[in-house]
């Protein structure tokens, strides 16, 4: 068995021994993306395992162990890893959990802090917890962000974002029952293929890879002749991909008929890291931090030309707007310094996705949520002014908030948006 | 072909009926008592028999929330509500522009010109017609009364707008104080109508033709008048106001549907038993009967006052919706009690108990007395009781009494949990429960009785469920829509009953205590208060703990018998209890005044009692009862309130280059000094906005977007909208992720609100763009000293275009103004160093009354610190403390925000030092405090230290904090006599 080893804070950390023997468990967020993910890391010689659990006990085990008036996505996903620690399935002295860590102004870079408290608490103070971060936070000797898995897990990333964004607007339409979903199966398990043998990750393949699969999407037989009321969803950006965090939104949306559309993840990363950028301009900073930035920024973009100018080619598909556009789009609206959580971010999904078409948007977030005070609720107001088209429902999710409420304020979003489609 | 559209409400179901010419022909108004199916059923039969006749194919939808699940089921048309209300109000009154809609537990403004928009509540601002119920039940009266209340208002109290909660815990101090009813009553629908507006308008105003609907709206017309009076127009409540929704879904029906058929597939509705659940609280009678005969050991022995010649002692409990009293013999017997629920003015109940006493034995010698309870000093005055102590160590001392080796107190009472930890035989850590869940007992009352039950047949039907729900650990208004939606899925009566009981004990034990197992606790548990009488909630707190507790007989009546217990262990000479003759010619009589000794513009209640006693009731500091100056009060609170009032002052400069204007509002309550010497130095003319008060933060109340931010960052519309009605062009708020360095964390960040709500201003302030103000909210980094007077300069270039400024200038003036921050800091270290010195002179406790900058805003801390400082305590700030940490400390949270950092370092110098003790102010709604209170927690109690929270709002009642405060003060004391 690993031995036990503290750094000088008496953080205990992930060995290189217990990254031969451990398993690391990782919460669910967006299922496409993770399972992809997960193969990178097996790839990397690590033993990852996806938590793929769902029901109240997540919650409950949440609350129990977490300060309730922490943020919901705090409370689901460390409830979802003590729940898998306490549940046997596991021999705890072999498992390791891992939990990202943004490194920004927002609650959020405490999570790990929480879920340590929690396994102390719990009796599991024994169990270590690896960060997952770009910020050079929490080193692991056992644990190391590489720059080929960086590249990897990018891609992972991009190809789950496209895989999503195509399933998202087939499905709805597609004749077959069925048909989309297993070409979203099909691929995904071609990604994990050409992952675990080191292969998959160069633009090149990434290149040949995206615009293939963009084609078979294509060729999946739709009827669009009537049109679905269109939804965009964005948020904090748990609640928004995570089923768990918000009551099987898209399930509900589909349910009523409805296209949804969720804005890439990758847009997300191309934001933290222009982040830094930002800071660098509106505050001074390094040089050499500079150039780092630009190069992975650089390279990000050079993914998302990937996607866009594959899908772009084919008219039945709306093309995802890219990361400099959006950040176009909110220019006099909200300041490029706002940047914890989705910051200005969030402001910009939506106003992309009201100018491609979803106009009826959820914007969601956990209840309390303090960097949505501005760039989600704070900024709705404003969107609706410069574009009045724009039908935005704000929805706060929390162990006590109640679907029959939350589904009753996005179908009064939903009549409307209804409405305004007849009026077209 | 026959509309009908049908309205299911969180209440009431509505029904209309309408002719081919869209003429209505039946209505129907009628509460449900969450039996949607059932009742569905009947009226729809109804509608079948009566009304139809043999047209049975019929357009048909239905509306409301609470009809949703039912709907789908069902297959029956559904019409969203408010989309319906939309529709009715188009066709019946088209030259509406704005409708205001309040119903059972929802409230609703649409918004019908200019834009369409629709607002209702969200998740937290709770119910407003449930709501004003129950405030008319805490006053005693029904819903027809409290309107006739209303109309003989005098004044308007101040009652918190947020939720039903809070609300309740500002009315009951007011009631105890002796405010009068008909203000109470007019006070409670302008906090309905602040707590809409504030809500829902969201930077829309209200303007133009008015429409009011649903029942409190209709119902009430002082309601319709506290509209009308704040939005400054006048509304109209059509004909139909009940039945706009209904009217409007029968509009929009357009399916035909055969009605029997219909009716066919709302029976076969099948309750899917589909709802989350717990194991039952009894399987079977045996185990019910083992632990009635268990608890039925923690016994006092209850005689007659006939047989009895010795000397008594009186303890009163004054709580919050109930009053106790006990008459307690000299061996520790009861010989006389009594609980009453508490109408809102204790003192008459007590005079008529203890009228009652003395009839019964007019010799009676009282030897001695004592009053705990929210009521506590009114009693006191009225009745010259000798003592008056705090809730929390009469209870301790019952508990005693029960189990002498008690390391865990928890009373549940009708609205507060109390709980505390006993250790070395010293009160040592409070857990009190925060504004925001203190549903406890009254909400399973108020529960009971809107699902038509009494209390104790509800909670029995809950000990045989065999599905109890889990409701999970929220407060009230939640539990309210959870309830609905078991409901909805098919949970019993009995289901919801134990699961209410289950929620009680969750939101005690998570939410307020916050424990992980029972071992934190402790082995030997007293659990008291009148719910906890409630076997079912008794119940359920062992189950919950897996522990077998003590549940004293007098479970009622702990508070009131540990004061009489009190009273016996302290020794009076002369106990000088309202005798049988003063009580024939009792006198009380109570008037109503403003404080204006200071800022926080106190409301006192003024209570004269016969032989002209005075008692005045309302008050934070001792000024206004002893007209004592309190300048020699060692409080840094007020010291940097002073040294505020001379930066808040215009600049005196000519101000050649204009005039700037800066809110008074969270982190400028730091770092204003630096702005306001920075843009003197410059040339301009500085202009700021004043402290808080309750009228400047109504000046921007209808601006804010998102109704549950912090109400530090809520006050910012105010001071904005203040300066632009001061004349003020231009408006200085910059956004600064960065706060200061001061190389104490992992980062120095600020918190994300603070950071960026000069952007939420920006996009929700609409005065700004009608007055054509120049809002400068540039993103500004003052950490990077090097840097930021060449990234200030470009700011200036960019924002005054037609003047010149040079480098030099502007690094002369950042270095004035780093200076000027610097000197503000010092000035703080060295007053609180002198206030350090001067308490230890007098022996004197130090508080260190901990929060962030801006909770020195006097509509912030509602002055709790003079509060505090009354107790002749000692009162600095944490930024003080943390100075005389040199090193970094090792925490178990990310470092990363400057003001947290404080925090930690203040917690731990405290815990290392004998006289002072820490005290933290948590705003409510403050996300990062979620984090840094349990460290806090942490750090105090590893040093052996009791920590203290106090959780600020809105609110504006002291009660709950003055608990703690002397709680922690009592606990201080017997500490101190312990070590001798």
């Amino acid at each position: 068995m690993a031995r036990l080893v503290y750094d000088k804070d008496g953080r205990l950390l992930f060995t290189k021994e217990m990254r031969k023997e451990y398993t690391m468990i990782f919460p669910m967020m967006a299922p496409i993306h993770f399972r992809i993910l997960k193969e990178v890391f097996n790839n990397m010689g690590y033993h990852a395992e996806l938590l793929e659990t769902t029901g109240p006990e997540i919650a409950q085990t949440g609350l129990k162990y977490v300060h309730n008036d922490t943020c919901y996505p705090a409370i689901l996903a460390i409830g979802q890893l003590i729940h898998a620690v306490q549940s046997g399935k596991y021999d705890t002295h072999k498992i390791a959990l891992m939990i990202t860590q943004t490194g920004g102004g927002c609650r959020a870079s405490n999570y790990i802090h929480l879920l340590r408290k929690a396994l102390a608490r719990a009796g599991l103070g024994y169990v270590p917890v690896v960060s997952l971060n770009l910020s050079g936070m929490e080193k692991n000797p056992g644990f190391k962000l590489t720059l080929s898995f960086i590249r990897r897990a990018i891609a992972g990333l991009i190809y789950g974002d496209t895989l999503m964004l195509l399933k998202n607007q087939c499905e709805p339409y597609e004749i077959n029952k069925g048909e989309t979903n297993a070409l979203v199966e099909k691929w995904s398990a071609y990604f994990v293929e050409r992952l675990s043998k080191s292969k998959g990750y160069s633009l090149k393949e990434m290149k040949r890879n995206i615009f293939k699969l963009t084609d078979e999407f294509a060729l999946i037989k739709c009827d669009r002749s009537k049109p679905k009321l269109k939804v965009g969803v964005v948020g904090e950006i748990y609640v928004k991909y995570s089923s768990l965090g918000n009551n099987s939104l898209e399930d509900f949306l589909k349910d009523q008929d409805c296209e949804v559309n969720l804005p890439m993840m990758l847009g997300f990363i191309l934001f933290k890291i222009d982040n830094r950028l930002e800071d660098i301009r509106l505050y001074g900073g390094s040089k050499l931090k500079k150039i780092v930035c630009t190069l992975l920024l650089d390279y990000c973009t050079k993914t998302e030309d990937i996607i866009v100018s594959s899908i772009s080619r084919y008219d039945c598909f709306n093309t995802p707007g890219k990361y400099a556009h959006l950040k176009s789009l909110v220019k006099d609206v909200i300041g490029y310094g706002d940047k914890m959580g989705e910051g200005w971010l969030l402001t910009a999904e939506m106003m992309e996705l009201v100018e491609s078409g979803y106009e009826n948007i959820v914007c969601t977030q956990p209840f309390g949520c303090l960097p949505n005070h501005i760039g989600g609720k704070g900024m709705i107001r404003r969107i609706v002014e410069l574009m009045p088209n724009a039908n935005i429902v704000a929805v706060d999710y929390d162990a006590g908030a109640v679907k029959v409420n939350q589904e009753n304020r996005i179908k009064l979003m939903l009549s409307i948006g209804r409405e305004n489609m007849l009026k077209k | 072909m026959k509309r009908i559209g049908l309205d299911i409400g969180s209440t009431t179901i509505k029904c209309v009926v309408l002719n081919e010419e869209d003429q209505i022909i039946y209505s129907s108004y009628e509460r449900h008592l969450s039996k949607i199916a059932e009742k569905i059923e009947e009226l729809l039969s109804r509608l079948e028999k009566e009304v139809l006749h043999e047209e049975l194919d019929v357009k048909i939808a239905l509306s409301g929330s609470a009809g949703m699940g039912i709907a789908e089921a069902s297959d029956f048309p559904f019409v969203q509500e408010v989309y319906a209300t939309r529709i009715a109000a188009k066709k019946l009154q088209p030259d509406t522009n704005v409708i205001i809609e309040l119903g059972g537990e929802d409230a609703k403004i649409l918004f019908l010109t200019d834009g369409v928009e629709v607002r209702m509540n969200g998740t937290c601002a709770g119910g407003t017609g449930a709501f004003i119920d129950q405030m008319a039940s805490l006053l005693n009266v029904d819903i027809t009364e409290i309107n006739a209340l209303a109309e003989q208002k005098e004044k308007i109290y101040t009652i918190a707008s947020r939720c039903g909660v809070f609300a309740k815990s500002d009315i009951q101090p007011l009631l105890n104080q002796g405010a009068r009813k008909e203000d109470v009553a007019a006070s409670i629908f302008y906090a309905v109508v602040n707590q809409t507006i504030a809500g829902l308008a969201q930077g829309r105003e209200i303007s133009g033709n008015v429409l009011y609907l649903g029942g409190p709206l209709t119902f009430l017309s002082e309601l319709r008048k506290a509209f009308d009076d704040v939005l400054k127009t006048k509304g109209i409540c059509p004909e139909n106001s009940l039945y706009y929704v209904s009217l409007g879904t029968a509009y929009s029906a357009d399916q035909v549907i055969h009605l029997p058929t219909l009716l066919e597939r709302v029976k076969n509705y099948s309750h899917l038993g589909n709802f989350a659940f717990q194991p039952p609280l009894f399987h079977n009678q045996e185990e019910y009967d083992e632990f009635i005969t268990r608890h039925n050991k923690a016994q006092v022995a209850i005689l007659s006052m006939d047989d009895y010649q010795g000397g008594y002692y009186l303890g009163i409990d004054a709580g919050s919706t109930t009053i106790k009293l006990v008459l307690m013999d000299e061996e520790g017997n009861i010989r006389y009690q009594a609980y009453m629920s508490n109408a809102g003015n204790p003192v008459p109940l007590i005079k008529k108990e203890l009228e009652k006493i003395y009839t019964l034995k007019p010799d009676i010698k009282i030897l001695s007395s004592a009053v705990t309870g929210y009521g506590e000093d009114i009693i006191k005055n009225a009745f010259r009781i000798n003592f008056g102590i705090v809730e929390t160590i009469a209870h301790f001392v019952a508990a005693k009494k029960f189990m002498p080796n008690v390391d865990f107190v928890i009373d549940i009472g009708g609205q507060d949990i109390k709980c505390f930890k006993i250790h070395n035989g010293a009160i040592d850590n409070i857990f009190l429960n925060e504004a925001c869940s203190s549903g406890c007992g009254s909400f399973l009352q108020t529960f009971a009785s809107a699902l038509g039950y009494d209390i104790a047949t509800f909670s029995k039907l809950g000990l045989f469920a065999k599905k109890p729900v889990d409701l999970g650990s929220r407060c009230t208004v939640f539990m309210n829509s959870a309830v609905k939606q078991a409901q909805k899925d098919g949970a019993t009566i009995e289901d919801i009953s134990a699961g209410l009981s289950r929620a009680v004990v969750k939101n005690a034990l998570y939410k307020v205590i916050r424990v992980g197992t029972s071992d934190e606790l402790g082995k030997n548990i007293v659990v008291q208060g009148g719910t906890f009488l409630n076997n079912a909630v008794l119940r359920a707190f062992e189950l919950e703990l897996g522990v077998h507790v003590v549940r004293p007989s007098i479970s009622g009546l702990m508070g009131a018998y540990g004061a009489a217990l009190y009273a016996r262990t302290m020794r009076v000479k002369d106990s000088e209890i309202v005798s049988k003759e003063e009580l024939e010619n009792f006198v009380h009589e109570i008037q109503v005044m403003n404080c204006k000794i200071c800022p926080n513009n106190c409301r006192l209640t003024i209570n004269k009692f016969a032989n002209g006693r005075v008692f005045i009731g309302g008050n934070r500091c001792e000024k206004p009862v002893t007209k004592k100056s309190v300048a020699n009060q060692l409080n840094l609170y007020e010291y940097k309130q002073k040294l505020f009032e001379e930066y808040i002052k215009p600049s005196q400069n000519e101000g050649k280059r204009g005039t700037i204007g800066i809110p008074l509002g969270l982190n400028q309550y730091e770092l204003l000094p630096f702005w306001k010497t920075l843009f003197e130095a410059l040339d301009f003319k500085v202009v700021v906005s004043p402290f808080s008060t309750r009228s400047l933060y109504l000046e921007g109340q209808s601006t804010i977007p998102s109704d549950t931010v912090c109400f530090p960052a809520k006050l910012l519309h105010g001071h904005v909208v203040h300066l632009v009605h001061q004349g003020v062009q231009t408006i200085f708020y910059p956004c600064m992720s960065y706060n200061v360095d001061e190389r104490k964390g992992d980062n120095h960040y600020n918190c994300p609100v603070v950071a960026y709500y000069p952007e939420v201003i920006n996009a929700n302030v609409k005065i700004l763009e009608r007055e054509h103000i120049h809002f400068i909210k540039e993103y500004v980094g003052i950490h990077r000293k090097k840097d930021f007077p060449h990234k200030f300069l470009n700011i200036l270039k960019e924002h005054f275009k037609d003047q010149d400024f040079t480098l030099k200038e502007v690094k002369n003036a950042c270095k004035k103004a780093y200076q000027a921050y610097e000197d503000y800091e010092n000035k703080i270290v060295l007053k609180g160093d002198e206030i350090i010195a001067n308490a230890r002179k007098n022996h004197q406790q130090i508080i260190v009354l901990s929060g962030r900058p801006y909770h020195l805003d006097p509509e912030i801390n509602h002055g709790i610190d003079k509060m505090i400082s009354s107790f002749n305590v000692a009162i600095i700030t944490e930024d003080v403390v943390a100075r005389k940490v040199k090193q970094k400390i090792l925490v178990h949270v990310l470092n990363q925000w400057t003001y947290h950092s404080r925090l930690y370092l203040a917690a731990s110098y405290v815990g290392k030092t004998d006289d002072m003790n820490l005290v933290q102010l948590v705003s409510f709604g403050c996300g990062v405090d979620a984090i840094t209170t349990d460290e806090v927690r942490d750090i105090l109690e590893k040093n052996g230290k009791i920590y203290t929270q106090i959780k600020i709002d809105e609110i504006t009642n002291l009660g709950a904090v003055k608990i703690r405060i002397r709680s922690l003060l009592s606990a201080l004391e017997e500490k101190e006599k312990k070590h001798g």
